[in-house]
């Protein structure tokens, strides 16, 4: 085991710089610069620029000083944010959306899971329909829509929260954020759960548990729930590494300093140092994920083993 | 597809086509689904207006099942055709269904403000009836011009109701043709790496794994900028993206399916290991890739949407439900139908198709015989 | 449930107020459309850092609520006969925020650190009229900052050399990149300097947080010289890039003004929030331009054609519901002296103009059988969108062919500075200060906001007259004369619209006045 997860994190390596590789030549050939903008610059204004910023440089130079620095752990200024460093503005945005993908993530899959097993258990029938219309719902309507409308309803209209912002995480300030987050992956979440859960009803083992006589209760939880978490996990590693790197609509609509903008706003503003740390942060959080993923599975599912 | 099913007794097909029919959600939802596409295709030629035309008179007026201009409005639209062409209204009155308008400036009046009244939107026909005070004073006689916006109108004066069926067919079609690009990549692909198995397996699935680890976003958003001015080229690049998940579960197929039987008899009487993959692998793998068609189109439609809320989708005067949406998101609560009806248009279409999904899965389950 | 979330949210709100002393405090929450790019004044390049800059710092001359130029730093100058020679009397009493004196040092410090290439400051040309700028700046004969026309003759007095007698010198002045910042600070912290604890100030505020797209924090600064007179104890500016969201924001409270409003939706808005929407002309213009190299736009003809067929009235009411005003020149009015020379048929009808503008493409040879094709380019922007579509509908009654085509703003502008293939497209000039030379200089040969790439000796000739120009009511002639020659008939730019400000300030709110500058000094507000 031990074995296999070195193995997995050696491999990441190369991942890692393929996916650094083709990002950075990808971003370079985007027409348009980090300095073309409304108000056009003086090209010896802009060769001084990109003179600070090492622009002026062959490319192959600047992709090899970029590995070199990455290397050391330096990410390189922000072009657009020159008060910042790239590092620093992830590690502020990352801590907001991190808290916030993982509350989010945590209640889909709790809720999601109750209401996916109420939905198998009553396999069409009332319950059953109701869950997956409300699960369907979840997931066909956007967050931009979704986000307003919480805004307009439950912070305007009823005043039980604020309109927007972050406010240190207070925990008022999170409730609409968390919700529009949660409900297309609580909307995923009890699909997966209802099929799988189904599955399992129906096989082997549980029809012996029941021949022997154990209680419902003591069937769904101890036999039943662990075969049907398999697909759950195996959705949740590809789904936390998008949650906690944020979302863009729900960071813009409600004004939080997470990470998600930078990941568009950058690539818009040819933010090429910044949107190079967004590529790195995301790529090894959807690594690590997968990684625990397969852990997971392992640790749930005796017939899976790794040498 | 012949050669893999034997037409003996109920075929796997028939069995799920019946099993299909007696789910009641899925089987209202395909005729849901026909129709919406219908509706999309056709509906914009017998809609009362061109979705391109611009009504500058009526910029985001209320859906009404009457006609416009409203009697109580009539008035508002001469001021502003008077206020344009510089003259005052004296007044008017409607007589044997024509409209007849005095008007009165300080100095003569050039007869080409017939001109004025007929390019409002409310008014045709128009012309000189009286000249009096060396033309200072003038009348007219004009048709008053009935229009019908059952949806409404955008924030330009477009009818929403032929843009919401415009934009359906620009959705639908992203939707059905980045879904078929990566289905048809992804089958391939997983066809080929599970079944030759070995060394190129596992090359081509740490390919896939190195993909999957590349964040998606950025890419989109960079296959936008690069390529945003067709939209066709852009999906057929998404399509590129989204192909991973079916590779995935296409290997694992075509894993178990190599070890069965009539496919190792295929391979000791000669035929080719590509003569295999064709007859026997793909045809056996039409199950998971429709429904896995019909999880992925909804994507497709919302990754669409999503991206237009960024700015990035399709180039107007074209539209999809996304443009339309994001643009409704942004004009609550005062106009509120530009979005309902895409909304409802959109949310009502990946319905259908989600449920139309679960019936299939259902349908073509072999353990749920 | 309705019950219990009010009362735990009532608790905690009265809990957060007693913690924070909010009872004492005046604070000020200022929504903006997005965050400062930097809050090193002479590292900027937007108008969002504008405010708040002009918060923090003291440039020698400053804006009072109305945009007037009142002394700063300064507290009196003289300047020589030929306009050429400028000194500054810097207050006695002006300290930085860490109490030590600011001194004329400090601003020759900031002026060299201004134009010096290592900076890569993008406002260098700011100070382009002091002698030696431009030279400094592009590392042209030998120059180094030192060499900059600027010096100290004492503590409190700093003299500047001129090139030539600028009129618009205190107005610049005004400007973030003329600003000082405190020459033992930026050489003890080097370029951490602007960060939250190392940022020393000489402006009405000092800075106290900064959490990127979430709020920036500014607190009084009591070692400011007009310290008893501000009223605010902090203020928070919070960027909101969502326009619809920020609205709401402010309805619910949270915000007590935004610098933008969804424009698409003014009328509602005027209609809901009455006299707390503040609409201003603003010093800016909206124009197309036509690349005038390329074939068939460089006939002058064509362009008025075009230029003509497109009805203002309509795009400023219908499409921007007069957030913006009819733009038939270049240079907005508001500029004290200055007289725009209009284009020549902006006070015809739009008939009129239509009726010419048909008969010139009949008599070019387009017809509805071989009709004008024309491309527009624009940056993503609802509103821009929605203007060009406009266009598009307004030029169909001609023959005119119009397709749409939107890039996101770095590939507009990267094409538009790279001179490459277009027809028309989209930009906009927002003036960093109060004269009409900062608007005709897109106009000059070769500059890089020379979009449509126009070119006329006369032109340049007329703007190099105006800058030698010692008697401002010929300087200004001179300028209108160029505007005649390269807007009215040439169509460098294609003007189409004047920019307004929006504001929604909600009516707690004092001392926020409407002007043209859309400026906003903190210093004078209060709640």
């Amino acid at each position: 085991m031990l074995r296999y997860v070195l193995q997995r994190f050696l491999t990441a390596i190369p991942t890692l710089l393929l996916i650094v590789t083709i990002s950075f030549f990808l971003m370079r050939v985007a027409p348009g610069g980090p300095f073309n903008q409304e108000r056009g610059l003086n090209p010896i204004v802009k060769a001084n620029l990109e003179r600070l910023y090492h622009l002026d440089q062959p490319l192959w130079r600047q992709y090899v000083d970029y590995l070199w620095s990455l290397l050391h752990g330096d990410f390189g200024p922000s072009y657009n944010l020159p008060d910042f460093t790239v590092a620093e503005i992830l590690w502020n945005g990352l801590q907001v959306s991190v808290l916030l993908g993982a509350v989010a993530l945590s209640l889909a899959l709790v809720l999601g899971g109750i209401m996916g097993i109420i939905a198998a258990l009553y396999q069409n029938r009332a319950g059953d329909y109701a869950v997956i219309a409300t699960a369907t719902a979840g997931s066909t309507i956007p967050t931009f829509v979704i986000a307003p409308l919480f805004q307009l309803y439950f912070a305007l209209g009823l005043k039980w929260f604020p309109v927007g912002g972050w406010n240190n995480g207070s925990f008022w300030n999170m409730v609409g954020p968390v919700i529009t987050l949660m409900l297309p992956q609580l909307a995923i979440v009890a699909r997966l759960m209802r099929g799988s859960m189904i599955e399992s009803l129906r096989s082997h083992h549980i029809r012996t548990a029941r021949a022997l006589g154990l209680s419902d209760y003591s069937i769904i939880i101890r036999h039943a729930l662990r075969g049907a978490l398999l697909p759950i996990v195996s959705y949740a590693g590809p789904a936390a590494a998008a949650l906690v790197t944020g979302s863009i609509i729900v960071e813009t609509i409600f004004s939080i300093p997470g990470i998600g903008r930078y990941f568009v706003d950058a690539a818009l503003n040819r933010d090429y140092t910044l949107v190079m740390g967004t590529v790195v942060v995301i790529a090894l959080f959807t690594i690590i994920f997968n990684l625990i993923v397969d852990v997971l599975y392992a640790a749930i599912d005796p017939r899976v083993r790794y040498d | 597809m012949t050669d893999a099913v034997p037409m003996k007794g109920r075929s796997l097909w028939a069995d799920a086509w019946v099993r299909l029919k007696s789910n009641r959600a899925a089987a209202i939802s395909i005729i849901y689904l026909a129709f919406m596409t219908f509706l999309c295709i056709v509906g914009p030629w017998l809609a009362p207006h061109d979705f391109t035309t611009i009504f500058q008179n009526y910029n985001r007026v209320p859906p009404s099942l009457s006609p416009y201009p409203k009697s109580d409005t009539i008035e508002a639209a001469l001021q502003d055709v008077v206020k344009r062409a510089r003259v005052d209204l004296a007044g008017f009155e409607e007589k044997d269904g024509k409209l007849f308008i005095t008007l009165i400036s300080a100095k003569p009046i050039d007869e080409r403000i017939t001109r004025y009244i007929d390019r409002s939107d409310a008014f045709e026909g128009s012309a000189v009836v009286d000249k009096s005070d060396e033309g200072r004073k003038i009348v007219l006689s004009t048709n008053v011009e009935h229009e019908y916006f059952y949806f409404g109108t955008d924030i330009s004066g477009r009818d929403l109701l032929t843009r919401t069926l415009i934009a359906g067919r620009v959705s639908l079609a992203i939707g059905l043709l980045a879904g078929l690009v990566a289905v048809f990549i992804g089958v391939l692909y997983g066809a080929t790496a599970g079944f030759i198995g070995g060394k190129t397996d596992e090359v081509m699935m740490r390919i896939v794994d190195i993909l999957y680890a590349l964040p998606f976003t950025f890419f989109v958003i960079m296959l936008v900028v690069f390529f945003g001015r067709n939209f066709v080229f852009m999906f057929l690049a998404v399509g590129c993206v989204l192909w991973l998940d079916m590779a995935r579960i296409v290997r694992g197929q075509a894993l178990s399916l190599k070890r069965q039987e009539y496919v190792q008899a295929a391979e000791a009487l000669g035929v080719t290991r590509f003569g295999i993959l064709m007859h026997h692998v793909v045809p056996n793998l039409l199950g998971p890739v429709v429904i896995y068609m019909t999880l992925l189109v909804p994507q497709v439609i919302i990754l669409e949407s999503f991206l237009s809320y960024l700015g990035l989708g399709v180039q107007e005067p074209m539209s999809s439900w996304g443009v339309l949406i994001s643009q409704g998101a942004r004009n609550i609560p005062g106009a509120n139908w530009l979005l309902f009806f895409p909304s409802f248009f959109l949310t009502s279409t990946l319905f259908a198709l989600n449920f139309i999904g679960d019936g299939l899965r259902d349908a073509l389950d072999p353990k749920d015989r | 449930m309705t019950f219990n979330f009010k009362s735990m949210l009532i608790g905690t709100t009265m809990l957060m107020m007693t913690a924070s002393g909010a009872f004492a405090e005046m604070v000020l929450n200022r929504g903006s459309a997005a965050d400062p790019e930097s809050l090193d004044p002479h590292k900027t390049s937007t108008t969002y850092e504008a405010d708040i800059l002009r918060d923090l710092f003291t440039g020698l001359m400053t804006q009072d609520a109305k945009a007037n130029v009142i002394p700063g730093a300064a507290e009196s100058y003289t300047t020589s006969a030929d306009g050429k020679t400028w000194t500054f009397k810097l207050r006695a009493d002006g300290k930085w925020s860490d109490g030590s004196p600011v001194t004329a040092n400090d601003f020759v410090f900031s002026w060299q650190r201004v134009v010096n290439p290592e900076t890569a400051s993008e406002y260098a040309y700011m100070l382009a009229p002091v002698v030696n700028a431009e030279e400094i700046t592009a590392k042209k004969d030998g120059k180094t900052p030192a060499d900059l026309g600027v010096k100290a003759i004492d503590d409190h007095t700093f003299e500047v050399q001129l090139k030539f007698a600028t009129p618009y010198f205190l107005e610049m002045l005004t400007h973030s990149a003329t600003y000082a910042v405190s020459k033992a600070n930026v050489e003890a912290k080097g370029a951490d300097f602007s960060k939250v604890g190392n940022l020393v100030s000489n402006g009405a505020f000092t800075l106290a947080e900064f959490v990127p797209n979430d709020h920036i924090k500014l607190v009084k600064n009591q070692n400011f010289f007009d310290a008893a007179n501000v009223k605010l104890d902090a203020e928070n500016f919070i960027p909101s890039e969502d326009r619809g969201a920020a609205i709401k924001r402010f309805e619910a409270g949270e915000l007590d003004l935004y610098n933008d409003l969804p424009t698409e939706q003014l009328a509602d808005m005027k209609a809901k929030f009455g006299d707390q929407v503040k609409m201003s002309t603003y010093l800016g213009t909206y124009y197309y331009a036509f690349k005038t190299t390329k074939k068939p736009w460089d006939n002058v003809k064509l362009r008025q054609a075009i230029s003509m067929a497109i009805d203002r009235d309509y795009l400023a009411e219908k499409v921007w519901q007069n957030s913006m005003l009819p733009a038939y020149g270049f240079v907005p009015p508001g500029i004290t002296g200055y007289e725009t020379h209009l284009l020549d048929y902006a006070e015809k009808s739009q008939l009129d103009r239509e009726d010419e503008a048909k008969k010139v493409l009949s008599e070019l040879g387009y017809t509805p059988e071989k009709p004008l094709k024309m491309e527009i380019h624009y940056n993503t922007s609802e509103n821009h969108k929605n203007t060009a579509i406009a266009i598009q509908e307004q030029l169909k009654p001609l023959g005119v062919e119009v397709t749409l085509l939107n890039t996101d703003t770095k590939t507009h502008y990267g094409m538009l500075e790279q001179h490459g293939d277009f027809d028309i497209a989209r930009a906009g000039w927002i003036a960093d200060y109060k004269d009409p030379e900062n608007f005709l200089a897109v106009c000059k040969t070769g500059t890089g906001n020379n979009y449509s790439e126009y070119t006329n000796p006369d032109y340049d000739a007329l703007l190099a007259k105006a800058a030698s120009e010692s008697d401002p009511a010929a300087r200004m002639k001179d300028l209108s004369d160029a505007e005649a020659i390269g807007v009215a008939r040439d169509l460098c730019v294609v003007p189409l619209l004047y920019y307004g400000s929006h504001n929604i300030v909600s009516s707690k709110v004092k001392g926020w006045e409407a002007n043209v500058m859309d400026s906003h000094p903190g210093r004078f507000m209060s709640k």
